[in-house]
């Protein structure tokens, strides 16, 4: 039967909205900085889902602190879709009553607040998502009615220019303007025309000049000087042991010091076990700093970004070759299609977590904090849609003993996952338990299920200071746990490995040991670090690299 | 600063002693998170000697394991170890050991 009703209701409803904000938009579509709240008053409606842009590194930060000034009489219970809270604003927002529900990715900082709030009943959590999955939800059940973002500069059209920073920007506006929401911006500068559209005006509401530039997190900088030996003995194995042994070419490396100290040996070590051109030659990755001595040595052919690192711009700007730079010459980032070549053109993922439990599941979660995994989760697991073969791709699927199980003799490659971590973090704090947080957590703040970082049937190797567990090698789940227990080191977990077993495993190649790997441990220490501090890596960047305050310490 | 320092005593004995080579050998710094090994050559009739000075408690069960995979794994026999630790972690601890055996050869 054919239904008799209206199709435009969404574009009634927006001029409807947007008549109510037209008072305040002067010369095109700029609004003035102290009318913010009056057209957030106008534009948004009870119950409303709105997005306020942010993820690990820019945040929209004007715009949130206006959207909680509004009159709660007016503006109230609003369902937030955004991609990361890690600002006090985002928490408070609930405590008032402005918001009432949350799906998003990452909650950082306020991890400890979002869980506290779910217990008190402030907050109504939909789910926690890693960045694709809920900009994949922003175009099917979770579209935004409005969106607030943030950009380096815009005109009166409306044209924004997001360059360095663009990260999500594209993926929520889009979302937004093609259901027929609003989409408002607040820019560092009003200008006549912008360095490049890299968001056409047509597609922007209105535009506001905020009194501070947008905030930035150095989420991505790791200082050198903090590179501990242990750390050097582990990315040794992990460049002898895994780079070299599959010829991964094409990865991503997670945050963390394991993570830089493998990328500030690739000249030094690297380069003596002759893999230059042989691995890490494309990355999606983030502007490490700690990267800048390998693309200097000639390492590195390409690298994608999901976001932009403060301090990084100009050396970017100046390495053409290997980042994404626009006509304009300034490099543009793209969180979507960042984690998108993430999870189908890379062939490893490596980093850290907080804890692995006895059967190889992890997570950064703990009894008290909804931290969120960002992207982690995109790239640390097999992409099952993946079709295109590459070398690492196959041999980790020739590999993955229980494949068969499945598909009979039908070859199929794997993603490399790989967990590095010692076995015991800071303040003696064991990274191997017999059950995860995220159990306690999942019943603290009443979760459907735990938060999983990577699970067990996706990881292929644990790297710890005693050695490498080759997991997918294993034939059951039984004899995963015991190479999880033959790498755990002294705590209670690989305390109740029998040497015997291990032994065993060493002999079968599914664990490996500095010593199976021919790595001396003397040679494990600071002095193979291509630079040892901040100041290191801006020489080698010959002055381009402009580190933030916090890491200048010369 | 003042803080009380914890002592630990082990002894150990290895199925397959290799004799320590080496007379005396200092590796490491008491920088925090860190520690000092001092291995010297002792007449033990085979055995190894630990000493072990730290600011940590509760942990001596996990330094005795530490200690023992240390000895079983490399074979040292009459030695004395010293370590003066500043809440270095097991994987430290491993770390220095071996390095410290390691300037001898």
């Amino acid at each position: 039967m054919k239904e008799t009703r209206k199709w435009d209701t969404r574009k009634t409803d927006y001029l409807e909205r947007m008549s109510g904000a037209e008072p305040y938009v002067n010369n095109g579509k700029v609004v003035a900085a102290e009318d913010t709240i009056n057209v957030l008053e106008a534009v948004i409606r009870p119950f409303d889902r709105v997005n306020i842009e942010g993820n690990n590194q820019k945040q929209a930060d004007f715009l949130a602190e206006a959207l909680i000034k509004c009159d709660t009489g007016r503006v109230h219970d609003l369902h937030m879709v955004q991609s990361a809270v890690p600002l006090p604003v985002h928490l408070d927002m609930f405590e008032v009553g402005i918001a009432k529900k949350l799906d998003f990715a990452y909650g950082g900082p306020m991890g400890g607040r979002v869980a506290e709030a779910i217990k008190e009943g402030k907050l109504e959590l939909g789910a926690i998502h890693t960045y694709l999955e809920l900009f994949a939800r922003y175009f099917i059940d979770l579209t935004p009615r409005v969106s607030l973002i943030c950009a380096y500069e815009g005109d009166a059209d409306g044209n924004l220019y997001t360059g360095f920073n663009t990260e999500d920007t594209p993926a929520i506006v889009e979302a937004t303007k093609f259901s027929q929401g609003i989409v408002i911006a607040q820019v560092n500068k009003l200008v006549d025309k912008v360095t490049r559209v890299d968001i056409p005006g047509e597609w922007v509401d209105m535009v506001i000049e905020s009194p501070k530039p947008f905030f930035l997190e150095p989420l991505f900088t790791r200082d050198p000087a903090n590179i501990t030996d242990t750390q050097v003995l582990m990315a040794m194995m992990a460049i002898k042991g895994i780079y070299g042994e599959y010829g991964v070419k094409r990865l991503n490396h997670g945050i963390g010091f394991n993570t830089a100290a493998i990328e500030l040996i690739l000249p030094t070590y690297g380069e003596e076990l002759g893999l230059k051109g042989k691995i890490c030659t494309e990355f999606a990755l983030n502007p490490h700093p700690t990267m800048i001595p390998a693309i200097e040595s000639g390492w590195v052919k390409s690298i994608h970004s999901f976001g932009g690192e403060l301090g990084m711009q100009k050396y970017c700007e100046a390495r053409g070759d290997v980042f994404f730079l626009g006509p304009d010459g300034t490099m543009r980032s793209n969180r979507a299609f960042s984690q998108t070549a993430g999870h189908y053109a890379c062939d490893m993922f490596i980093g850290g977590t907080l804890q692995i439990d006895k059967y190889g599941n992890s997570s950064t979660a703990t009894a008290s904090r909804v931290a969120g995994f960002g992207g982690a989760p995109n790239m640390g697991c097999d992409a099952k849609g993946r079709r295109h073969p590459s070398g690492a791709w196959l041999k980790c699927g020739a590999e993955f003993t229980s494949q068969s199980e499945y598909l009979g003799p039908m070859p199929r490659g794997k993603r490399l996952v790989v967990q590095m971590l010692e076995s015991f973090g800071e303040k003696m704090v064991p990274s191997f338990v017999d059950e995860l947080d995220a159990w306690q957590l999942a019943k603290n703040a009443n979760l459907d299920l735990p938060p999983v970082m990577i699970y067990a049937d996706d990881l292929t190797h644990i790297l710890t200071e005693e050695g490498i567990a080759f997991m997918h090698k294993c034939q059951s789940l039984e004899e995963r746990m015991a190479a999880i227990r033959g790498v755990a080191g002294f705590t209670d977990v690989g305390l109740a490995a029998k040497p015997a077993e291990t032994k065993a495993l060493r002999d079968k190649g599914v664990i490996k040991t500095p010593e199976d790997l021919g790595i001396n441990r003397a040679r494990a220490n600071r002095s193979l670090l291509a630079a040892k501090n901040v100041r290191e890596l801006v020489d080698w960047s010959d002055g381009l690299y402009d580190p933030p305050a916090r890491f200048r310490n010369w | 600063m003042s803080r009380n320092l914890h002592e630990i005593n082990f002894e150990f004995k290895t199925e397959n002693p290799t004799d320590f080579s080496g007379e005396f050998v200092h590796f490491g710094v008491v920088g925090s998170g860190d520690m000092e090994v001092i291995l010297e050559h002792k007449d033990l009739g085979g055995a190894v000697r630990a000493k072990i000075v730290t600011p940590v408690t509760g942990y001596d069960e996990v330094w005795r394991r530490v200690l023992e995979r240390f000895v079983i794994d490399t074979g040292v026999a009459n030695a004395s170890i010293e370590i003066n630790d500043n809440n270095a972690t097991p994987v430290v601890v491993s770390l220095r050991l071996r390095q410290a055996l390691s300037e001898i050869d």
